[in-house]
């Protein structure tokens, strides 16, 4: 008897010694940056080995003038749930070193303060030219004090690929032809596609990744209406506004009545032969090789009934805060963007810098495209594009405008009345 | 969990009190200190693994942690407030309930029809019982994506449909049959599991008695109502025990197959959970909906135990 109470009451002494210990570890703090042996982990979210390779010589190069360093690496995460993985890690106090940041997570992460201020570190690096990187590339990774906390070291503009086989199939001029028509507009699109659709039986157009999920993906689209989904300073929502309604009553038209878009539950890849056109960022342009596409354009966002637009993705690499070594990492991070490797990354993730933004090294980069598309449709949209949209507390916003979004996606949906019960739902995250 | 062995009244009262007694306790402290060495590693696994967890959610549940600012703020009760105030709570609940009477309906109903025909001695007997039993050791990751691709609108189960000439729905994008969905995958998930269980408990039943009822002129309906199921009632019961609690853990489905989608109509408690703690980085609210679960779990639990009393059937 007595030694069960003494069981017990070890069991219990244990469970709140470890249960105050786990609580009370917070975040680390960070050590000092006189540390030898650093080892130092990035966390990324790509796995393709020639991505990894070109970061390993880079890591390398650097090593080899910092012996204080010990090791880089480089932890590819699944991009569907990458930033709740990173999240999970600086929860568990695993945090990393160095992240990618991507653009939609990206006023969570800067706002937090969980990033390190680097603009000092680029200011000490002998020939960063931070002056090179425009003051639109940098706009969403800046803190509320102006300190930028996060390098854009991808800035992909989103372009129309165009599959002139299936185009041809179904009796349709090329891509290229529509637009030297004039007639490159969303209605061109859709008409083309839908036309594809009946001929082919393959699908018309499909907005890469969105997969009725991802909604924020069709800005490529409600852009064109001049559509935003909220004010300019975030705090009120406008998924109701005249504007995306009529994007959206475009994009169901196209899902359910001219089905010149694959309906909900439908997939169509375009790199497989799939599809007539595909909205999609220009880094996709390497699967166009084994795509079995005989014919191809690739062209820049249709006109909408508010004209041109062009638009980008950002992805920024950030040093963490409660990672075991700031400084270090801020100080690789100086390296691993600074011009010479920029031109490196910029074969796989177009550069933000402007020195960098012509055909010429884009076409290095590039050997797919030719240096007249990379100067007719890629540099403008680089130079032109506006970020995707973003939102402190993304995730929620995200997750809250899928759900109520779900309803829209029904052949019968009253599109007006569903948007305004996005914005009843949404209005409450934005903290207006 | 210790054994102690009595000696009679009239041999021990002849030993030598002193030594006699001392050594006894000796013999005893050393068979306690066997038992607990022996359930050690199970009461370690469960304290680090149950207990220690469980200590560390009721205490998240009183704070806030803002994970990327790496603040720990102490909210009170907060939390629990906020989960009477949640607009989402009600609906997730109804998903959760429904999702679990379907599963228990579904899988108790199809694992007894099985196990009963499975009963019998014919040529298949074997191979049927694999074919059914297999998904149970299949990953539950894998399982479901395989059905991801046969429900999608242009999917192998409309394809099928189509042969007939049946216009099948969209069944992951609408409310009612994206919650069906659900149900079946998970029901034929692990229906195996509690066919293998019935098919025991069935094969424990006295062949005599079923002869009997059979001589006075029972059928085989009234046999199987009166007689089987009363004797097979105790596995009947821990079947829908754990069948519950499975249901109400029911996490990978979810995420794979809906996102918890159309709307709410299939976010479940524990991916509801989820989304707050590892999505929107509310760890403290999450832990909150954790202790929600335990307790629905726990009441659930209690209750058909208390029930049993009633109509489960204990041959001793």
């Amino acid at each position: 008897m007595r030694s069960a109470k003494w069981l017990t009451a070890a069991g219990t002494l244990a469970v709140a010694s470890l249960a105050l210990a786990g609580c009370a570890g917070g975040p680390a703090p960070a050590t000092s940056e006189t540390a030898t042996d650093i080892e130092l982990r990035m966390t990324v979210w790509t796995s393709a080995e020639p991505h990894l390779a070109l970061f390993t010589e880079i890591a390398d190069e650097y090593m080899a003038d910092h012996p204080e360093i010990k090791s880089i690496t480089f932890d590819p995460l699944d991009f569907a749930s990458y930033s709740s993985t990173l999240t999970t890690q600086i929860a568990g106090g695993n945090a990393p070193d160095m992240a990618w940041i991507l653009e939609n997570a990206a006023p969570d992460f800067v706002s937090s303060g969980a990033l390190v201020p680097l603009e000092q570190t680029f200011a000490d690096t002998e020939g960063y030219e931070l002056d090179d990187v425009s003051d639109a590339a940098t706009k969403l990774w800046r803190n509320d004090d102006g300190d930028l906390v996060a390098y854009p070291f991808s800035t992909s503009p989103f372009v129309v690929f165009v599959n002139n086989d299936l185009l041809a199939a179904a009796g349709q001029p090329t891509g290229a032809d529509m637009l030297a028509d004039g007639s490159w507009t969303w209605d061109d699109v859709s008409a083309a596609g839908a036309a594809v659709n009946q001929a082919t039986g393959k699908a018309g157009f499909v907005v890469r990744d969105f997969e009725y999920q991802t909604w924020d993906l069709l800005s490529t689209v409600w852009n064109g209406w001049g559509a935003t989904p909220w004010s300019e300073d975030g705090a009120t929502c406008t998924m109701d506004s005249d504007e995306m309604v009529g994007a959206f009553e475009f994009l169901h038209d196209a899902a359910f009545t001219s089905k010149s878009m694959p309906g909900p539950g439908t997939t169509a890849d375009f790199f497989a032969g799939e599809s007539a056109f595909t909205v999609s960022q220009i880094s996709r342009a390497s699967l166009l090789a084994d795509s079995g596409i005989g014919s191809w354009d690739l062209l820049p966002l249709p006109e909408g009934p508010d004209g041109d637009y062009a638009m980008v993705g950002q992805a920024g690499v950030a040093a963490i805060a409660q990672g075991e070594h700031p400084q270090a990492s801020a100080d690789f991070i100086a390296f691993f963007t600074n011009p010479e490797n920029s031109k490196k990354l910029a074969q796989f993730f177009p550069p933000a810098r402007e020195s960098q933004i012509n055909a010429e090294t884009l076409a290095a980069a590039n050997p797919v495209l030719t240096e007249a598309q990379l100067a007719d449709v890629v540099v403008p949209a680089m130079k032109t594009g506006v970020v995707r949209p973003s939102h402190t507390n993304s995730a929620e916003i995200q997750q809250t405008v899928r759900s109520a979004l779900d309803a829209v996606w029904l052949p019968d949906a009253d599109v007006p009345a569903v948007l305004d019960d996005v914005c009843t739902a949404m209005q409450p995250l934005l903290g207006g | 969990m210790t054994t102690t062995t009595t000696r009679p009244l009239a041999e021990a009262t002849r030993l030598p009190s002193g030594r006699a007694a001392g050594r006894r306790r000796a013999h005893r402290r050393a068979d306690i200190i066997t038992g607990y060495l022996f359930v050690a590693p199970q009461v370690l696994g469960i304290v680090i693994f149950v207990f220690i967890p469980l200590g560390l959610i009721a205490y998240y549940n009183f704070h806030e942690w803002n994970v990327l600012a790496g603040t720990f703020t102490f909210v009170g009760t907060d939390n629990i407030e906020k989960l009477f105030h949640d607009p989402n709570l009600p609906a997730v609940l109804w998903a959760t309930a429904v999702f679990c009477v379907g599963v228990v309906v579904g899988n108790i109903t199809l694992a007894l029809f099985l196990a009963v025909l499975l009963n019998r001695r014919f040529g298949a007997t074997t191979f049927f019982r694999t074919v059914f039993f297999s998904p149970v050791v299949v990953s539950v990751v894998a399982w479901t994506i395989v059905w991801g691709f046969l429900l999608q609108d242009d999917g192998g189960i409309n394809g099928l449909l189509q042969l007939v000439g049946v216009d099948g729905p969209n069944w992951l994008r609408e409310g009612p049959t994206a919650m069906l969905s659900v149900i079946v995958v998970q029901v034929f998930k692990n229906v195996g599991l509690n066919m293998v269980l019935f098919l025991a408990a069935l094969q424990g039943v006295p062949r005599e008695l079923t002869e009997a009822a059979a001589i006075d002129g029972a059928g085989s309906w009234r046999i199987f109502r009166s007689i089987t199921l009363p004797m097979i009632s105790p596995t009947v019961l821990l079947t829908v025990i754990i069948t519950i609690v499975g249901a109400l853990q029911v996490f990978a489905q979810i995420a794979v197959l809906t996102a918890g989608g159309p709307g709410l109509s299939t976010t479940v408690l524990v991916y509801y959970l989820y989304q707050q703690a590892f999505e929107f980085h509310r760890f403290g609210y999450g832990s909150t909906l954790a202790l929600l679960l335990f307790v629905i779990v726990l009441v659930l639990t209690v209750v058909q135990w208390q029930l049993r009393k009633r109509w489960v059937h204990y041959e001793n």
